[in-house]
């Protein structure tokens, strides 16, 4: 006699079954696959923070070395490259608001301050307009490579219509302005945040390494 | 034990008469955003198998459990559990894919599809026959997913299944082609109103084959009884 699969209590407690496995099939699916998934992020972000920081500057695992800043965005996580115990050049992300939604852009800078180089790593823009910013189909964001806010005025952070000096591409200008902007907004946290980036609010001493006679000797022991 | 026959019957009901998408026209969105590409297409359409075979065998195994009252509710929490399942894996083991299916693997419980094999098929049939009804309704949208890929692709980048060894393994990378060399690209044929286009052709083609196939089997029919 199956009477009780009509009564109400009895749907309550089918259902509630159902959830209890499949929850306790998820939590057991997410502990087996959590530390490959992790492993994986790892890779891509290494992947992404040496294409924008070249391996000269990188004397150590930079995905492990981080800073948090507070910038106006939230905070933002810094990866540092040091060699020899100091920060060489840092990288991180920055967000531009581009015509098919957020732009993901990851950055590295240097310790004076200049581009080392900009990866547009994720993005919704229209292909074959807007995706020219992606490095799979052009060269465009090598344009950023070396400038810095020193060397170039603030008139000039903006696309070429708009009176700058980076190129738009035909039929997508919102696209390189968003990138631009997220560039030099980007920049503009690292001279703000620069001691705290460059791991030096301790000792607070700026310029080149006290000891480079010491930096030379470890080098010749590895 | 099924009978041959009738398992014949059910594959090439999923593959062809009753295809998800070139008949029942089913699954539509999930069609128009990932077949820019051949490669996209293949891979949506394989994850989409392998969910629908897990999912039609699990709810076909419970469906004496189930009440009519709330197998809705039953049916999503399975399906849903299995794709997150399948959505952990794919980002674990197969990161690549992940990087370019991963907006829509979630979307996978959604897929209409799904829910309506389990409704019409797994909750009344053994799972036997409900994996091979998976399988075959599976494999037909992966072929309509990767037909229309494939038109799409050629006509709008001149290439085909241009990045599979980066998705698939490098054992596809001779599935690479460059079908049109120094070709300019047509965007409108990547943007999914080219998707609706090369639907629209694909199912006129479809019905004109029926047809042609109907009109066969009436001669053959008619010759028969005379």
């Amino acid at each position: 006699m199956a009477s009780h699969r009509t009564a109400p209590w009895f749907q309550g407690v089918l259902l509630g079954g159902f959830c209890l496995v499949c929850s306790a099939v998820l939590a057991v699916a997410y502990r087996f696959s959590a530390p490959d998934i992790e492993r994986r992020l790892k890779e891509d972000m290494e992947v992404s923070l040496g294409q924008v920081v070249p391996a000269k500057y990188r004397g150590n695992d930079m995905v492990a070395d981080t800073v948090s800043i507070d910038g106006a965005e939230g905070p933002t996580t810094v990866y540092r490259a040091r060699k020899d115990g100091q920060v060489t050049a840092v990288a991180y992300r920055v967000v531009g608001k581009g015509y098919g939604g957020d732009i993901v852009i990851v950055m590295g800078v240097d310790r004076s301050g200049e581009i080392l180089g900009v990866r547009v790593v994720q993005h919704s823009e229209t292909p074959g307009l807007g995706d020219k910013v992606d490095v799979r189909k052009t060269r465009w964001v090598d344009a950023f490579k070396g400038l810095s806010l020193a060397n170039t005025a603030a008139a000039k952070w903006a696309v070429k219509k708009d009176g700058g000096r980076f190129d738009q591409f035909s039929g997508a200008t919102i696209t390189p302005r968003a990138v631009v902007k997220a560039v030099k907004d980007g920049l503009a946290l690292f001279s703000s945040h620069r001691a705290r980036m460059l791991d030096e609010a301790k000792d607070a001493l700026p310029g080149p390494a006290p000891a480079p006679s010491s930096t030379s000797g470890k080098k010749t022991v590895s | 034990m099924m009978k041959p026959s009738r398992a014949f019957a059910i594959l090439t009901d999923g593959l062809w008469t009753s295809n998800v998408t070139l008949a029942q026209m089913l699954a539509l969105c999930p069609l128009m955003a990932v077949t820019g590409s051949a490669t996209n297409g293949l891979g949506m359409g394989l994850a989409t198998t392998v969910c629908l075979v897990a999912t039609n065998v699990v709810i076909s195994l419970v469906r004496g459990l189930i009440t009519p009252q709330v197998r809705i509710p039953a049916f999503i929490l399975v399906i849903a559990g299995i794709v997150t399942v399948a959505d952990l894996a794919i980002n674990a083991w197969g990161h690549e894919l992940y990087k370019v299916l991963g907006l829509f693997i979630p979307l996978i419980v959604t897929n209409c599809v799904i829910l309506g094999r389990a409704e019409a098929f797994a909750s009344r049939n053994g799972p036997a026959a409900s994996a091979l009804d998976g399988l075959g309704m599976g494999l037909g949208f992966t072929f309509a997913l990767t037909l229309i890929g494939c038109i799409r692709e050629i006509l709008g980048s001149g290439t085909l299944f241009a990045n599979a060894s980066l998705m698939l393994g490098p054992a596809f990378a001779g599935l690479e082609t460059v079908v049109i060399p120094e070709y300019k690209g047509f965007l409108l044929m990547i943007l999914p109103p080219g998707g609706f286009l090369v639907l629209a052709f694909v199912l006129v083609a479809k019905r004109q084959i029926d047809g042609l196939l109907a009109r066969r089997r009436g001669v053959a029919a008619a010759t028969a009884r005379s």
